[in-house]
């Protein structure tokens, strides 16, 4: 038992330490995250002390950026389901070693997104009534109490796999099913409930008919699981580009045929949508109309929904066709659609919501400079935890880091960052799959 | 938790480096010098936390629901505000934890034939209730109206004519609909906002955490949040306080009309009432069939609740005089 604990620490510190090392690519990377990391955290120091004044918004339109940011980055971490389903349920092979990128892509979101609600609070210091057990829940009544543990469960369930199979690959031993299996399965289910639950937070306001639609929910799932493999792809490609891990062409071809289905079926939706709110024209329209025309000489959404639109639409029409089977073209798509996704799915979600107030009052909102630096601040965070993660986990995977070489020095690892031909930078690149 | 020196110059490549754990002096120097300046811009980003004024005491961080707290714990609660408020507002006040009364459920009638859109009772509100003056939080909007419409889209809030009331034009003032069904309530995550036996949806100001999602369930823009401290001018603090009601509130917490506590559980009228010249305003127990309230309601032909398709079930009742 201590010996285990002993080993397991001894892992810990390996991983630790290699987080440390790497090319200068990887310093300037880390360097430029840290810096816009203290941008943020200064930005959030100014708000901490006088109060969300500091952003653009008001009772009128009383959540902005950060809560469309966390709307958003929801459903990439739930996006993670897209490559667990094809490599369990369809026994995939390509995407089988993939699978860690992906859930680890979900750990990093999850820690955003909790960022994203806690710089949200009027009373951060208050964070504790919010415990099970220590506050006082509110479950399960409130959708933000069900937002609450579907949130840390995913994130403990993700920690779990990916903790598990990589110390599984360190030790060279084959992971015990048992141990693994049924989380990945209900991290499966997990995934849908996360998106499907934030999705529910607007849905089940009465009061704000632009949210108070049952649409909503499925566009969700639809938009995470176009932007969310889309960000994996791109992800994947960085990988390869910059380490000598592995990754087939094939494997990106599978992610463009899960984002291709998707994203039909996002802009379908979205032409549901659309056709609902104009054709009956009930009052309910005006924070459609808002959006997407304008209402009352207010249109600060108008461009931005277009933007997103016409990069949905021809993301949907590159992806369709053949040439996105080459990669270029599949990278334009991708970042297409996550940019449009990202508008669509947070300003363009969160803000009409709240425009015309309930009393029928516009009051547009723009984000203020801090604002904007905190939400900064916390994407480079979000980046800079993924770097690590990948950082610690490529150099399991090839064995170059496993108890069997536990003695010796890391160093080779030092030049592990760069793009090398030493692809047998060890002899124990074990034939584990995970 | 320091690592070994990164070797990015390519000094240590190949296993050429000084093995595990060795650290030499050149190496030393360069990790404290990176931890150091590290550190140097940690602090240098957390600079504005200087300017902190309002420290969140430690009874105030440990403090229970107000569901929770004992007679023994609320006595030392109402004695911690009451010295705050001593010390910040220089005016030594009455706070008191006004509880519902039996038997007694509280409905609001207004009377929009009546009502001339002065904001009497927007000012009265603000004064009796202790909301910040600066930014100023209001807790009554009054709407302008045009004649023959409900459309609150076609209502004006910022109207500034010299008179009222305008031709053409009806007032409706909206303030918390003390609802049956709360949307507000079900969506709060710590339960920090309920309903009273009496009818009024409170807030524990102390035990918010500022998440707003109570303002954004509102279908009546009746919640307001302190974006910022709140600001009152020493004297224009009214020393009467309710814990559930009037008391100053602090920075990054919601607030809301409550009915006036501090006075309709002491049998007294709400102050918007108390100040409308047109009378427009009615306030009383539902409960009781001979109050002013149940007689309103039982003989006037028409009434409106706000949004009534919502389900929310109102407490507050638009009438006409026809």
């Amino acid at each position: 038992m201590i010996n285990a604990t002993k080993n397991y620490f001894h892992f810990l510190w390996r991983c630790g330490r290699i987080a440390f090392v790497g090319d200068w690519r990887y310093y300037a990377w880390m360097g430029i995250l840290s810096v816009i990391i203290l941008l943020g955290i200064n930005a959030y120091a100014k708000q901490f002390v006088h109060g969300l004044m500091v952003t653009g918004m008001s009772d009128q339109v009383s959540w902005g950026v950060y809560i469309a940011n966390f709307t958003f980055i929801v459903g990439v971490a739930a996006a993670a389901a897209m490559l667990v389903i094809p490599v369990y349920i369809y026994d995939n092979k390509e995407l089988h070693d993939l699978v860690i990128f992906g859930e680890l892509l979900a750990v990093a979101a999850i820690l955003m997104c909790l960022a994203f609600v806690t710089v949200d609070l009027g009373r951060p210091d208050r964070f504790w009534h919010l415990i099970p057990g220590i506050g006082k829940f509110n479950f399960p009544g409130s959708m933000l109490s069900w937002d609450v543990i579907v949130l840390n469960g995913y994130l403990l369930l993700n920690v779990h796999i990916c903790g598990y199979l990589l110390y599984c690959r360190y030790q060279g031993r084959t992971p015990s099913k048992w141990f693994y299996i049924p989380f990945v399965f209900l991290a499966i289910g997990w995934a849908i409930s996360i998106h499907t639950v934030t999705a529910f937070l607007y849905v089940g306001l009465g009061g704000r008919p632009f949210w108070n639609a049952s649409i909503v929910g499925p566009r969700f799932l639809a938009s995470a699981f176009t932007a969310g493999p889309a960000i994996i792809i791109l992800a994947l490609q960085v990988i390869r580009h910059v380490t000598d891990y592995r990754i087939s062409d094939k494997a990106l071809l599978t992610l463009r045929s899960i984002v291709q289905v998707s994203m039909l079926i996002n802009v379908f939706l979205l032409f549901n949508e659309v056709f609902k709110e104009f054709y009956t024209r009930t009052s309910h329209v005006a924070a459609s109309n808002y959006l997407y025309f304008g209402l009352h000489g207010f249109h600060a959404l108008v461009p931005w929904i277009w933007t997103a639109i016409l990069f949905n639409i021809v993301a949907m029409f590159i992806l369709v066709l053949p040439m996105s089977k080459s990669l270029k073209y599949l990278n334009v798509a991708c970042v297409l659609a996550i940019v449009g996704i990202w508008i669509e799915k947070g300003m363009g979600l969160v803000i009409p919501g709240f425009i015309p107030s309930p009393l029928g009052e516009m009051v547009e909102y723009t984000p203020s400079l801090n604002e904007t630096l905190v939400c900064l601040g916390i994407w480079a965070f979000g980046l800079l935890a993924y770097t690590l993660f990948l950082r610690m986990s490529i150099p399991i995977l090839q064995g170059r880091i496993a108890k069997s070489n536990e003695g010796a020095s890391d160093d080779h690892l030092f030049a592990a960052g760069q793009k090398s031909d030493q692809t047998t930078a060890s002899p124990h690149v074990t034939t584990t799959h995970i | 938790m320091t690592p070994n020196p990164p070797c990015s110059s390519g000094a240590c490549n190949g296993g050429g480096g000084n093995g595990n754990g060795g650290m030499n002096r050149r190496s030393f120097l360069r990790t404290s010098g990176v931890l150091a300046s590290g550190i140097a811009a940690l602090a240098a980003s957390l600079a504005p936390l200087r300017d902190l004024t309002d420290y969140t005491s430690a009874a105030e961080f440990m403090q229970k629901h107000y569901k929770e707290l004992s007679k023994d714990d609320m006595d030392k609660v109402l004695d911690r505000i009451t010295r705050e408020v001593e010390k910040q507002y220089a005016i030594r006040p009455h706070v008191k934890d006004y509880k519902p009364m039996d038997g007694v459920e509280f409905v609001y009638c207004l009377n929009l034939t009546r009502c001339i859109g002065c904001r009497k009772c927007v000012h009265a509100c603000v004064a009796e209730n202790n909301q910040s003056r600066d930014p100023e939080i209001q807790y009554i909007r009054v709407l302008k109206m045009p004649h023959g419409s409900f459309d609150m889209e076609k209502g004006d809030h910022n109207y500034s004519t010299p008179t009222v009331p305008e031709k053409g034009f009806f007032y409706m003032p909206v303030q918390c609909q003390q609802c049956k069904n709360p949307p507000c309530v079900k969506v709060c995550p710590v339960e920090a906002t309920w309903q009273e036996t009496d009818g009024i949806t409170v807030i524990d100001y102390d035990w918010c955490i500022g998440c707003r999602y109570c303002e954004a369930a509102c279908p009546y823009f009746a919640r307001r949040f302190n974006w910022t401290k709140p600001s009152i001018p020493k004297d224009s603090i009214n020393p009467e306080m309710s814990y559930l009601g009037n008391r100053p509130r602090k920075q990054g917490v919601m607030e809301k009309c409550h009915f006036c506590i501090q006075r309709t559980r002491a049998g007294k009228y709400p102050a918007c009432l108390e100040v409308c010249p047109a009378g427009a305003r009615k306030f009383g127990n539902i409960l009781d069939p001979n109050s002013e309230v149940s007689y309103i309601l039982r003989t006037k032909k028409v009434f409106v609740q706000l949004k009534e398709e919502l389900g929310t079930s109102p407490r507050f009742f638009y009438y006409f005089d026809v």
